[in-house]
């Protein structure tokens, strides 16, 4: 008994209180904090070396006359503007596409479907979907859309692929978005005698209309920078449209494939012109999504 | 006095739990009917069948009927739509949607076919003075509804449950989330709106529902152990349990 209490009354003295200015050095603390600062550091390096040599490669070469005319052999001039055109015809009929599915896919997935084995498997498959590299998307694309289908080397093929390669991305966003919106929400809407899809149509869709947004807005960036699976389906052509109604059936490159071209052919000045225009580009479309999901929040 | 809706032998069961055991009751039209009871008797369980609330829970069934003007609302071929239109409801967390005020009370009326913006404007402004909101809000009906205080949200939402002139109002815990001075002034809208409706209310509350109820009904463990007159229930209740809840001895 009294042992103890002398132990306790040592022990209570050796925790006299340490003083709050006192500082105490500790040595594995400065160096995972050093350690920490490098590669926050080397990360920020290699994105801003990245881009910095992009854009200081490229922008020299990109000229008023290279975004408005197509390239020409005989006066031995490069322009990108079928590229332009090409991409816009590539965004606009993957979204055409796409965002009706994955928006309705992710509201039958939420709202309709009953929680039980099959949602799950078709939310997982739709996450494995998303880690697919896109060339089997192209390969895919190819032997379906191309071959089976008949269109062959054709926008409109490159596209289809393309929306497969999306939905993911709107599913999952969709899902999030219609996630937050608050159970009290429906339950209003149900109490006024609201249906199913009355409520979706007047609550949730407006509610989610910041996620849906953001979704499409990342999309356009994966579709923009997207190579790999349009040289198997919408194929290398560059080419202004000599019929807009109908240039969707003909073969197309977008940016990204137009850049693979030039570098395939060793024509680096025009391929970082390219990649200038690709990365500005791609950056601007980010900013645009963030401003987006942002706006959301406030 | 007649009863606007009757629940016979009622049976709800979630998935494997029964949650209300062979409950028979009248909710008598023009009188505030509260239901009282420990957190899980099955006393909003209860609310919710009266309007089929509970058929967005997914895994519940219902047996035994309930009767609204003699037609019972579990029927097959009743259309939900209609029914929640003649029995309304107010939650416990006010539920503005995120548009502007007009647009909320607007909500039901045109959900149920009405376009025109005269009647608009009539039906929100007479809802608005059913819910006592008016006064404090006629200067910015176009602002959004979030902006409202929480006392004046859950006026909004009765406001709006008002709007498509139910005949019964459901009321789950409707000052739960207020301060006392909104608690009070919801308790008032609630007598006055007994001139017009039918209420049923879930309460923690014990001396609301004295307050506010001419009937009370008494739910332990998905019982329904007994219904009589308020001043009965609480100053001479037959049962001991009922006895035992209103003493405090326990809940």
């Amino acid at each position: 008994m009294t042992v103890n209490t002398a132990a306790r009354s040592a022990a209570v003295a050796a925790r006299r209180p340490r003083s709050l200015t006192e500082t105490r050095f500790r040595p594995m603390d400065l160096i995972l904090k050093c350690l920490c600062i490098l590669a926050g550091a080397v990360t920020i390096a290699m994105v801003a070396g990245l881009i910095g040599y992009i854009l200081a490669t490229g922008l020299p070469n990109v000229t008023w006359e290279f975004l408005t005319t197509e390239e020409s052999a005989l006066n031995r001039t490069y322009g990108i503007l079928p590229n332009i055109i090409n991409t816009l015809y590539t965004i606009v009929i993957t979204l055409v596409v796409a965002a009706p599915l994955g928006v309705g896919g992710a509201i039958y997935l939420n709202e309709y479907a009953k929680k039980g084995r099959l949602t799950k498997i078709i939310e997982f498959t739709t996450e494995a979907l998303a880690g697919i590299p896109s060339i089997i998307y192209g390969l895919f694309g190819m032997m379906v859309f191309n071959n089976t289908f008949g269109f062959g080397y054709s926008i409109i093929s490159g596209c289809l692929t393309l929306s497969i390669m999306v939905l993911p991305t709107i599913i999952r966003t969709t899902q999030e978005a219609l996630r937050t919106v608050p159970v009290g929400y429906r339950e209003g809407a149900a109490g006024l005698g609201a249906s199913k899809w009355h409520t979706i149509r007047t609550i949730l869709i407006p509610c989610c209309k910041g996620g849906i947004i953001t979704s499409l807005i990342l999309s356009i960036g994966r579709i923009v920078g997207e190579s790999a699976a349009l040289i198997f389906t919408a194929g290398i052509a560059a080419n202004l449209p000599t019929n807009w109604l109908t240039h969707a059936g003909s073969s197309g490159a977008t940016f990204a494939v137009q850049l693979y071209q030039y570098a395939d052919q060793g024509r680096n000045d025009v391929s970082f012109a390219i990649a200038a225009v690709l990365v500005i580009l791609v950056l601007a479309i980010n900013l645009l999504a963030r401003l987006c999901s942002g706006r959301k929040k406030a | 006095m007649t009863d606007k809706m009757t629940a016979t032998h009622l049976d709800f069961y979630y998935g494997q739990t029964h949650a209300l055991k062979d409950v028979t009751l009248p909710i008598k039209e023009h009188r505030v009917t509260a239901f009282i009871g420990p957190s899980g008797c099955g006393k909003s369980t209860f609310l919710r069948t009266l309007n089929r609330m509970n058929d967005l829970v997914e895994g519940t069934r219902v047996e035994g009927e309930i009767l609204l003007d003699g037609e019972n609302i579990y029927a097959p071929n009743v259309d939900v739509t209609t029914l929640r239109k003649r029995v309304g409801m107010v939650f416990q967390r006010p539920n503005p949607f995120p548009m502007s005020i007009y647009d909320n009370i607007a909500y039901g009326p045109r959900l149920h076919g009405i376009r025109k913006k005269s009647d608009l404007d009539a039906i929100v402004e007479q809802s608005l003075k059913g819910a006592a909101l008016f006064d404090e809000v006629k200067d910015r009906l176009k602002r959004s509804a979030l902006s409202l205080s929480g006392g004046q949200q859950q006026r909004l939402c009765i406001a709006r449950a008002l709007a498509v002139e139910p005949e019964v109002l459901l009321m789950d815990e409707p000052t739960a989330a207020l301060d006392p001075i909104s608690t009070q002034k919801v308790e008032e809208l609630i007598l006055e709106l007994k001139k017009a409706y039918t209420v049923a209310i879930v309460t923690h509350n014990m001396q609301q529902a004295a307050r506010v109820s001419d009937f009370t009904a008494f739910f332990l463990v998905g019982e329904m152990v007994e219904f009589d007159e308020t001043h009965q229930i609480f100053n001479a209740p037959a049962d001991n349990r009922t006895a035992d809840y209103i003493g405090g001895r326990f809940g």
